[in-house]
């Protein structure tokens, strides 16, 4: 999967998660917990619909990788 | 015959305004059955019947707003008495006599400063009735993230257990231990409650804070517990909770963990005499046979009502959580 396919699909996951989130100026940068205000369980959904649509299972050791819009991007990018 | 009444819908909530009736004259309902649709200062909830019967007679038309006690429905077949609402451990307080009267809807915005009026006085209360005392304690969760990690590394993600629901598991059979904070002061005297009925604080994403309960939480196994903690979080962000979920707590915890804090001091939801704060997982310097390490761990506070409990009993509490997050695999 490309990076902007990638990108897409977290977006659109973000924003299943939390419709709050503004998606048009949503940073890269962006942190999960801190910036987009998700908690364990929205975190744990955001996982879910990230599988749902691309096939890719992030397994709990690697959540540390996904802390960030960037982080999950590269990850879903590099894996889908 | 008998009325069915606007049954209590939760701390702090004297009326509540008919947005939808479930069900119409002719029907027949079960205990349980849900009747209406009703929204709250803080949510939007299901109001379902206390007994069984045939409907015989809407009392409310929607869009009004009227006092819990107000009789909504006639059902036949049920005997007066019966078709009271349920007595009385879980009612707050006294319907005030007020007629009834419509509102117009309101926006967002409107919602939530409601939303905040509505805790706002629910805490003022709280802190001028209620004597609080304050515990602080950190609690070891090597194992219980251990284990956790291991049983989430065969699991795909949509069983997969967060820590929250170990601490829920863990402090809802410690108030079975330490029954003297699981449930209600009221008339100035303290009525313990058999089952643990554990109120989870939930955020919501537009500003805001609902409590809703997970019923006999103690009794549940941890995934069926973790299941119920989900629905329940996307239900009161959707809006649609029972009125049962919001007027049963009897004991609360609020999580603030989430979003970075490390130790959170709630004030206790009236009539219910405690509330359990928990902080950020965090990784922390262990000093153990003269050694230095670092362990997963997380501080647990106490609030609770000294009329009803002390710190000996509170502390009592606290380490129990500790003690049962030692063995996950039993919690």
């Amino acid at each position: 999967m490309n990076e902007q396919e990638a990108r897409q699909a977290v977006h659109a996951a973000i924003g299943q998660v939390a419709g709050d989130v503004d998606l048009d100026g949503l940073s890269d940068e962006s942190r999960l917990q801190q910036d987009l205000e998700l908690d364990s369980l929205d975190f744990l959904r955001l996982v879910e619909a990230i599988d749902e649509a691309t096939g890719v299972d992030i397994p709990e050791r690697d959540y540390g990788q996904v802390a960030t819009v960037r982080g999950l991007i590269t990850y879903v990018a590099s894996r889908g | 015959m008998g009325d069915f009444r606007l049954p209590p819908l939760g701390a702090g909530l004297a009326e509540g305004k008919l947005v939808e009736w479930l069900v119409g004259p002719g029907d027949e309902v079960r205990r349980g059955d849900a009747l209406a649709v009703v929204e709250t200062d803080k949510t939007t909830l299901d109001v379902e019947a206390g007994e069984e019967g045939r409907i015989a007679e809407l009392l409310v038309d929607v869009g009004m707003t009227v006092p819990v006690g107000t009789p909504m429905v006639r059902i036949t077949g049920t005997d007066d008495d019966e078709a009271d609402p349920p007595p009385s451990a879980t009612v707050p307080e006294a319907a005030p006599e007020r007629a009834a009267q419509t509102v117009p809807a309101s926006g967002v915005q409107d919602r939530l400063s409601t939303l905040r009026r509505t805790i706002g006085s629910l805490m003022s209360r709280s802190k001028q009735s209620i004597p609080h005392y304050y515990l602080s304690t950190t609690l070891d969760l090597r194992a219980a993230i251990a284990w956790m990690q291991q049983v989430n590394g065969q699991r795909p993600v949509a069983s997969r257990l967060v820590p929250s629901a170990l601490l829920l598991k863990a402090t809802a059979l410690a108030a079975r231990e330490v029954p003297e904070v699981n449930g209600f002061f009221i008339d100035g005297v303290f009525r313990p409650s058999r089952p643990v009925h554990l109120g989870v604080s939930v955020a919501l994403r537009q500003g805001g804070m609902v409590a809703p309960a997970i019923h006999d939480a103690d009794t549940l196994a941890v995934d069926v517990l973790m299941q119920k903690l989900r629905d329940l979080v996307s239900r009161a962000r959707a809006g649609r909770l029972q009125r049962s979920e919001m007027a049963d707590p009897t004991l609360t915890v609020t999580n603030l963990g989430d979003l970075g804090v490390e130790a959170v001091f709630g004030v206790i939801y009236p009539p219910q005499v405690a509330m359990v704060g928990l902080g950020k997982v965090v990784e922390q310097p262990w000093a153990h046979n003269g050694m230095l390490a670092t362990r997963p761990a997380v501080t647990a506070t106490l609030s609770a009502d000294h009329r009803v409990s002390d710190g000996v009993r509170g502390a009592r509490f606290l380490a129990c959580i500790d003690e049962l997050l030692q063995s996950p695999e039993e919690l």
